[in-house]
């Protein structure tokens, strides 16, 4: 016990100034969810921590499905997912829950091929066909029509996914589905599906060290993991025909038609959009919350969080790769912002 | 007086019967929340392979299999190591060595199993991985030996279980031949025979504490989640191969938990959690029989 | 008996198997050397004030460490402990006292069950008994969760420790004219105590190192918080969280959370082993 008062007494660094200087008491929020949005939401609660230090929101990152599971379940106040809701997991909610984006993101297929340093292009049928399990070795024609000129080895390929509930998974099973009718078929659509390969991960984390570790593998994760980790990560063929490489520009440009048709409840999917420039695995990511919420307090802080996040907040997405959302969708959002009760 | 040794009694009864309140609030608990699978699927729970959320189909055979191969698997590795550590601390060797053996030994059984996983990724998976490329042609036409050396699977597992499981059967083996009585050994001697076929003997007379020793490390290896899910890579097939990814029953409950989507999935994994406390049960109870067993003949109490 | 086999081979198989024996020694402690070599190693390059002091950064800032995961850790513990040892000792105390009985068979069988249950079962129990109810995820479950599996743990070793009370204690005090009660709480406890407390300390190591019941119960907090009520963080959670990251950043702290988990093991478990030494030799044994 001594040991513990020692530690909470000593200086924390920015992080703990004391509280009880200020006027407001402390406040905590407990959220969880998705881990595509991890990087960027951690700076966003580490920043608002620091402008309003009684404000202090826990985030943890056990993936979409995770999130959506304790929304539901009411043990935290918000989840985050980067795969909305179906309409019968809104149906079981103990009361209506809004959609909010915050940022837009890609997912980007990550490679580990043992003596390839070229830069190696994906079409999303093949892409398909590498998770079914029908393409087995990296030196598959099917690779190799794409990749002329590289020189590609006879290694086995080793399919990673993720083993918990995941909004990436959402993202790219979307995808795949769009491209590939025998995927949509056999796989589906979900959090978590029924996997007919490859080695489980958990988190975008999971699956990036996993495949930074294991030579003749593939994975999918969110883009900024793949650069913090500088994983090599392939370009992938869009609705147009390019082979686009994953960045906030070509993800802006993804959801420039959606944004100009978006629904009232924001839940759009973006993958495989058309436009040049276009990249093809891109997608919004939502922060969910209640609309009548019996917490008031803590809807004031979420609301004017949100407030911050969507006009502050959005400066800090193009460092972490990800794309601001559209002035147009920040105006819709902020509307429906009103309808939250916060009191 | 014996009114107030009445009195005592209840209260600390009450206290004793917390212990009762919680087994069984933990089956009860268990078995409530998991009924809506049990319903649904029956007894093919445990005969299906298809582990899929999106169609709302559950079946656990996949991780059966893999709790059992792995747990197997660190028993065939681990046992051997265990009693010749038992054999030698009791048996053989010099008894300045005695007290520093065994207390290393109990440091093996106190180290975290989350510093076990982090130890099985960094360490040990490379160090299989290597050993996965570098198997015969030969060999790897079995159906033992086949797949991608991916470093993460049931080879991986198996060897970091057993590492776990090495310090509770030898803690148990050693107590167990502590309780021979030493007139079985000398009887031995005497009819001349090596210091092997002494010991032999007196493994023998143990021979049901011994096999007791071995089932309380196997229920070890059953309950134990950290390290495995770790290394194990997640993969719900049933495979022969030690080379391939596969999944047990405590890793999927550690991965998916927190995130079954709906009251089936969350009702299907908490099955598993039922299959799982009843499987431990049964072997940690045998066990405790066998031991016990072994105890009754013998005068000295054996402490498990 | 047929004729006596020769004495070389059996000489010589013999010693194979003292060889056997003594290899199988040496296999067991390569691992461990492994595995304390690699944890002190790694760990201590990351072990800084900073690492005590501070709590986590959002990745890839510096300046990180895991000051709330380690106060978590020692809350959650000394929760369980609160649990644990009054109806553990307890517990202990009833077993040895009237051990002939059945309800004693029952209860000391229910306390074996309760020690082999797997970990994260526990966990689901938790989840289901400690957070759903409340809609918190919170520091009271993980405590209950560790809780749990500390009272068996004490509950043997108390009862082993008074059974070894020399019996002339128990009937010199019944001798005197002192109650049961009298006689158990003020001579035999008391006789018993440093067992009892190297049990507990052995028992609080144990689950200081637990990490899946805390999973879905105490879940996990980047800030320190000290409330009850409120997620918190531990050391073997955020170990398992950095360690499947591919953050190197991560990766050196994981290492050095480890080091941290083990060194509290090491400690304990040394402390205990002196303590019953001393024990024993005041005893005679």
């Amino acid at each position: 016990m001594v040991a513990t008062v020692v530690l909470t007494a000593c200086g924390g660094g920015t992080q703990q100034p004391a509280a009880t200087q200020n006027a407001s008491p402390t406040i905590q929020i407990n959220g969880a969810g998705a881990t595509f949005p991890y990087p960027i939401y951690s700076k966003w609660f580490a920043e608002y921590n620091t402008l309003h230090p009684n404000v202090r929101i826990n985030y943890q990152s056990i993936g979409s499905g995770g999130g959506i599971r304790q929304l539901l379940n009411q043990t935290v106040f918000f989840g985050a997912t980067d795969g909305p809701m179906t309409d019968e997991q809104l149906k079981s909610a103990p009361g209506p829950i809004r959609h909010l984006p915050t940022v837009l993101g890609a997912v980007v297929p990550v490679y580990n091929v043992p003596g390839v340093t070229d830069e190696l292009k994906f079409s999303g049928p093949v892409l398909a066909d590498l998770y079914l399990g029908k393409v087995k070795t990296w030196n598959d024609p099917a690779i190799a029509k794409l990749n002329p000129g590289v020189k590609l080895p006879a290694t086995d390929i080793t399919i990673v996914h993720r083993s918990d509930g995941s909004g990436t998974t959402y993202i790219f099973m979307d995808y795949l589905s769009k491209v590939s009718p025998e995927f949509k078929t056999k796989v589906g659509v979900n959090t978590s599906v029924n996997w007919p390969v490859g080695v489980g991960g958990k988190g975008n984390e999971g699956v990036s060290g996993l495949v930074s570790q294991t030579p003749g593998s593939i994975g999918y994760v969110e883009l900024i993991y793949a650069l913090q980790t500088k994983i090599p990560f392939g370009t992938v063929q869009n609705a147009a025909g390019e082979f686009v490489k994953a960045s906030v520009d070509s993800v802006t440009k993804a959801a420039a038609a959606a944004a100009a048709n978006m629904p009232s409840d924001f839940r759009v999917s973006i993958t495989n959009a058309e436009g040049a420039g276009s990249y093809p695995i891109s997608s919004f990511t939502w922060i969910l919350l209640y609309e009548n919420p019996t917490d008031k307090a803590a809807a004031k802080v979420m609301v004017d969080f949100m407030h911050w996040a969507l006009t502050d907040g959005q400066k800090y997405a193009a460092d972490l790769g990800y794309a601001p959302l559209p002035d147009s969708v920040v105006k819709l959002e902020e509307a429906a912002l009103q309808k939250i009760k916060v009191s | 007086m014996r009114s107030r040794d009445l009195g005592f009694r209840l209260v600390i009864g009450v206290f004793a019967a917390a212990l009762l309140l919680i087994v069984t609030a933990i089956g009860f608990e268990l078995a409530r929340q998991s009924w809506l699978s049990i319903q649904k699927f029956g007894f093919e729970f445990w005969r299906t392979s298809t582990w899929d959320p999106v169609a709302g189909e559950f079946g656990a055979l996949p991780f059966i299999w893999g709790t059992l191969y792995s747990s197997i698997l660190a028993l065939v590795i681990a046992t051997p190591v265990a009693l010749g550590i038992a054999v030698f601390v009791s048996e053989l060797c010099p008894p300045v060595l005695r007290s520093p053996l065994i207390f290393l030994t109990e440091l093996l059984a106190a180290i975290p199993s989350i510093v076990y996983g982090l130890w099985g990724i960094f360490v040990l998976v490379p160090f299989v991985r290597l050993l996965e490329t570098w198997t015969p042609e030969a060999l790897r036409a079995l159906p033992l030996f086949s797949g991608p050396p991916l470093g993460v699977g049931m080879l991986a597992a198996g060897l970091v279980l057993a590492v776990m499981v090495v310090p509770f059967t030898s803690a148990v083996a050693r107590e167990v031949l502590k309780t021979v009585p030493t007139t079985q050994r000398e009887a031995a001697y005497a009819l001349g025979a090596t210091r092997f076929e002494a010991i032999r003997a007196a493994m023998f007379y143990a021979r049901t504490g011994i096999v007791g020793a071995i089932m309380l490390g196997f229920g070890r290896a059953l309950g134990e989640t950290m390290a495995v899910t770790m290394v194990i890579g997640n993969n719900p097939q049933v495979s022969l191969s030690l080379f391939a990814p596969q999944y047990t029953m405590s890793a999927v409950i550690a991965n998916e938990f927190t995130e079954a989507t709906d009251e089936l999935y969350l009702s299907a994994l908490v099955e598993i959690g039922l299959v799982l406390f009843i499987i431990t049960l049964l072997v940690n109870g045998l066990s405790r029989a066998l031991i016990w067993t072994m105890a009754r003949r013998v005068p000295s109490k054996v402490t498990a | 008996m047929n004729s006596v086999p020769t004495a070389a081979p059996r000489k010589i198989l013999s010693a194979l198997f003292v060889g056997a024996c003594a290899l199988s020694v040496a296999l067991a402690l390569v691992p461990l050397a492994f595995i304390m070599f690699f944890v002190v190693s790694q760990g201590i390059q990351s072990l800084n004030l900073d690492f005590f002091i501070h709590d986590p950064r959002p990745v890839g800032e510096p300046g990180g460490g895991m000051r709330n995961a380690i106060v978590g850790t020692l809350m959650l513990t000394g929760l369980a402990a609160a649990i644990a040892v009054p109806i553990g000792v307890v517990s202990g105390v009833y077993l040895s006292e009237y051990r002939g009985t059945r309800f004693a068979s029952a209860v000391r069988f229910a306390a074996d069950t309760l020690n082999g249950v797997p970990s994260i079962v526990i966990g689901v129990f938790a989840y289901g008994v400690a957070v759903l109810p409340f809609r918190h995820f919170s520091m009271l479950a993980g405590g209950l969760a560790l809780g749990i599996m500390m009272i068996p743990l004490i509950a043997r070793t108390t009862e082993e420790l008074l059974l070894l009370v020399p019996n002339a204690l128990r009937e010199g005090a019944l001798a005197l004219g002192a109650t049961r009660a009298k006689a158990v709480m003020t001579v035999l406890v008391p006789a018993a105590l440093p067992g009892i407390i190297t049990g507990v300390v052995l028992a609080l190591a144990r689950v200081a190192g637990e990490t899946a019941p805390l999973l879905f119960t105490s879940f996990g907090n980047p800030f320190l918080s000290t409330s009850l009520t409120q997620p918190v963080s531990s050391i073997t959670v955020q170990v398992f969280t950095y360690a499947i990251s591919p953050y190197e950043d991560w990766h050196r702290q994981a290492w050095a959370g480890a080091l941290v988990l083990v060194s509290i093991v090491l400690i304990c478990s040394v402390a205990a082993r002196l303590a019953t030494n001393r024990v024993a030799r005041i005893r005679g044994h």
